[in-house]
């Protein structure tokens, strides 16, 4: 197999794309992506700070890595999760990669914030894991980016990710969360900052190779309340799809952005308040965090 | 030759001197959803490996907590 752009061999095929790179043109591929997507939506300003949410996987690492490459001014946030040894190595994976690249990494612990790492939120609420453990990392990323005074969050969200949530939200046709699936959001009160996913023309195999490519240690362990999870059962349905059909996805995600998200944009009508307790923006009196700390409270 | 599979780590024998494609389709594993790796170096479907090779089958799938702007509602 031979590369689309210099004719040598190739180490990766896109079968969506018809073609196949080698390593140096992968890399310039990948980047172009990134690129293309920024523009498009015009999430970041070359004058701003950008705080990229990292977890020590491919997805957010390979984030990092393009929007330090390409000069954004950038400071990494670390949400420690207290789940075991997972955890403790994905820490060190995010605190590595800052140190090789000069780049500062924030850490903050869900613990202190909620009152208790996610494997007790989750016996305490009794719900999925990927519940309690969502919903903490929104609340502190959009906190800490306001604390840092940093105006936009960008996220390692990927086209399997997009196009995953895309595919839950329509199999139970919640409409209230299609207007709101973008690679960009924009910031709609003082106290919610931009929200921007960069990689959403990337497929994770893509964001995956492009780690690999460049040496970047990343935790290829699954977390492990991952298992059994329902983004993963979807992913696994549209991946059948996509063997069968190369571009399924693409074409799922981009013709949704492209010819039906505006629709239901339109009929979203959304008033935000400000938690009484803490502050950050909720469509009720208290916030969702503010409840789950209450819950966690109660019972620990 | 030896195929390294992740999560958990195991490793499995299987026949070797034929396409990576023919492996994956053995072992099930759809070509989207693994990188290929021999050695420090990307492996396409259609190159051959051979008896004394050892590949990784490296899942590339994650999940679980969507801090996606679509789940994100402030609430």
């Amino acid at each position: 197999m031979k590369c689309r752009k210099c004719g040598g061999a190739a180490v990766l095929e896109l079968r969506r794309h018809n073609a196949a790179f080698c390593a140096a043109d992968f890399q310039e591929f990948f980047r172009n992506q990134v690129r293309e997507a920024i523009r498009k939506y015009r999430m970041l300003e070359r004058e701003e700070r950008v705080l990229v949410a990292v977890s020590g996987g491919k997805d957010s690492l390979a984030l990092w890595d393009v929007l330090i490459a390409e000069g954004y001014d950038t400071t990494g946030l670390y949400l420690d999760l207290g789940i075991f040894d997972y955890s403790v190595e994905s820490r060190a994976r995010c605190e590595t990669f800052a140190a090789a690249h000069g780049v500062p990494l924030l850490v903050r612990q869900v613990a202190d914030e909620v009152g208790a790492p996610v494997p007790v939120i989750q016996r305490v609420t009794r719900r999925p894991p990927c519940s309690g453990c969502g919903l903490s990392k929104r609340y502190l990323m959009n906190r800490v980016a306001l604390e840092e005074g940093i105006p936009v969050v960008a996220t390692g969200h990927n086209l399997d990710d997009e196009a995953a949530t895309l595919f839950g939200s329509v199999m139970h046709w919640q409409t209230e969360a299609l207007p709101r699936q973008s690679p960009a959001l924009p910031s709609t009160h003082p106290r919610l900052v931009r929200r921007v996913k960069p990689l959403y023309r990337l497929s994770e195999r893509e964001t995956a190779a492009y780690a690999f490519l460049k040496k970047i240690d990343y935790i290829v362990e699954e977390c492990p309340f991952a298992a059994g999870a329902t983004s993963i059962a979807h992913k696994e349905v549209l991946s059948r799809l996509e063997d069968a059909s190369p571009g399924a996805k693409h074409n799922f995600l981009f013709g949704f952005l492209d010819r039906a998200r505006p629709a239901f944009e339109r009929a979203e009508a959304v008033t935000l308040n400000e938690c009484v307790r803490c502050g950050q923006v909720t469509t009720g009196t208290l916030c969702a965090f503010c409840k789950l700390a209450d819950q966690v409270k109660r019972s620990v | 030759m030896k195929v390294v599979l992740r999560n958990p780590r195991r490793e499995v024998d299987v026949p070797g001197n034929r396409r990576v494609k023919d492996v994956l389709r053995e072992l099930a594993i759809l070509p989207e959803t693994v990188l290929v790796i021999r050695g420090d170096e990307l492996v396409t479907a259609d190159q051959l490996v051979s008896d004394g090779d050892t590949i990784e089958l490296r899942p590339v799938m994650s999940g679980g907590a969507d801090t996606g702007p679509a789940s994100g509602r402030p609430r």
